[in-house]
């Protein structure tokens, strides 16, 4: 018999480790980000376009979309596993979660690269 | 042993208004609030993210919402969300590796975080909303 525990706080390193990792990711973006709009802020379409047209900037906010999703997969599952204690409620929150991010990394991705 | 430690009665105090949060707990509730914010403004994020790189009338009405004092407003709050979050976050990675972990360096770093994410939010939010 397979007895594995579906839901409950046993995920343990990787994922903490995942979690201090996208988040200096996205602390080396923040401060990339800053810098650049300290110059040229979303003032008109075609200059703030020419921002993420660069290979650079498209790829590292590329970079810091995916380690927010990833990153908040993370802290929002947390939070559902200390608050929410019936488990098919809690592992539906988590699937509804985890799908919306999924979602919205597509949608990140058509941004990026429709422009 | 563990077990008989955690059945041992232990003295409550459930009268709210006396307990009184130290600073680094109110710190690591705005934290979490805040990510739990973050997460759940995501798609307007992403839509205002969107509507300023298509096209020009998206771009329009990307403007015409951040010119809303309403949505500045909700926007600054955010801001301060994402200092808060972010420079907590760098507290906890440097807590991570046992800096700044004994008391009167936890509260001193904690007040630096407060005081940095504001200062943050006021710099950038004047210059990205007005
Ligand atoms: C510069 C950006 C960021 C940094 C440095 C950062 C850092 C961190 C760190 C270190 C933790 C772990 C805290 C702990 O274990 O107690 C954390 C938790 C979390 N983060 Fe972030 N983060 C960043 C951005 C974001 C963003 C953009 C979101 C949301 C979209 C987010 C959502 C969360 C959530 C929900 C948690 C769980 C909170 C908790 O368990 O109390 N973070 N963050």
């Amino acid at each position: 018999m397979v007895n594995r525990i579906l839901v409950g706080a046993h995920y343990g390193l990787k994922d903490w480790v995942i979690q201090r990792a996208t988040a200096i990711v996205m602390a080396v973006y923040t401060v990339i980000f800053l810098v650049v709009i300290g110059s040229v802020g979303p003032d008109s379409l075609e200059s703030w376009r020419g921002v993420f047209a660069g290979g650079f900037m498209r790829f590292a906010t590329f970079l810091f979309f995916v380690s927010v999703f990833y990153h908040a997969w993370i802290g929002i599952r947390d939070i559902w596993m200390d608050y929410i204690k019936p488990d098919g409620i809690r592992l539906l929150l988590m699937v509804a979660t985890a799908t919306v991010l999924v979602g919205y990394a597509g949608w990140a991705i058509r941004i990026l690269w429709r422009t | 042993m563990a077990e008989m430690a955690i059945k041992k009665k232990r003295p409550k105090n459930l009268d709210l208004p006396t307990i009184r949060l130290p600073l680094p707990g109110i710190l690591s509730i705005i934290h979490r609030i805040s990510g739990a914010a973050l997460f759940l403004l995501l798609p307007f994020l992403l839509w205002l993210f969107e509507s300023s790189l298509t096209s020009a009338e998206t771009f329009a009405s990307f403007k015409a919402v951040v010119d809303h004092g309403l949505v500045k407003i909700i926007l600054l709050g955010l801001i301060w969300f994402y200092m808060h979050h972010f420079c907590a976050g760098i507290r906890y990675l440097l807590l991570d590796v046992d800096i700044g972990v004994d008391l009167k360096e936890a509260i001193l770093s904690s007040k630096i975080v407060f005081g940095v994410s504001i200062a943050l939010t006021l710099i950038v939010g004047v210059q990205v909303l007005w």
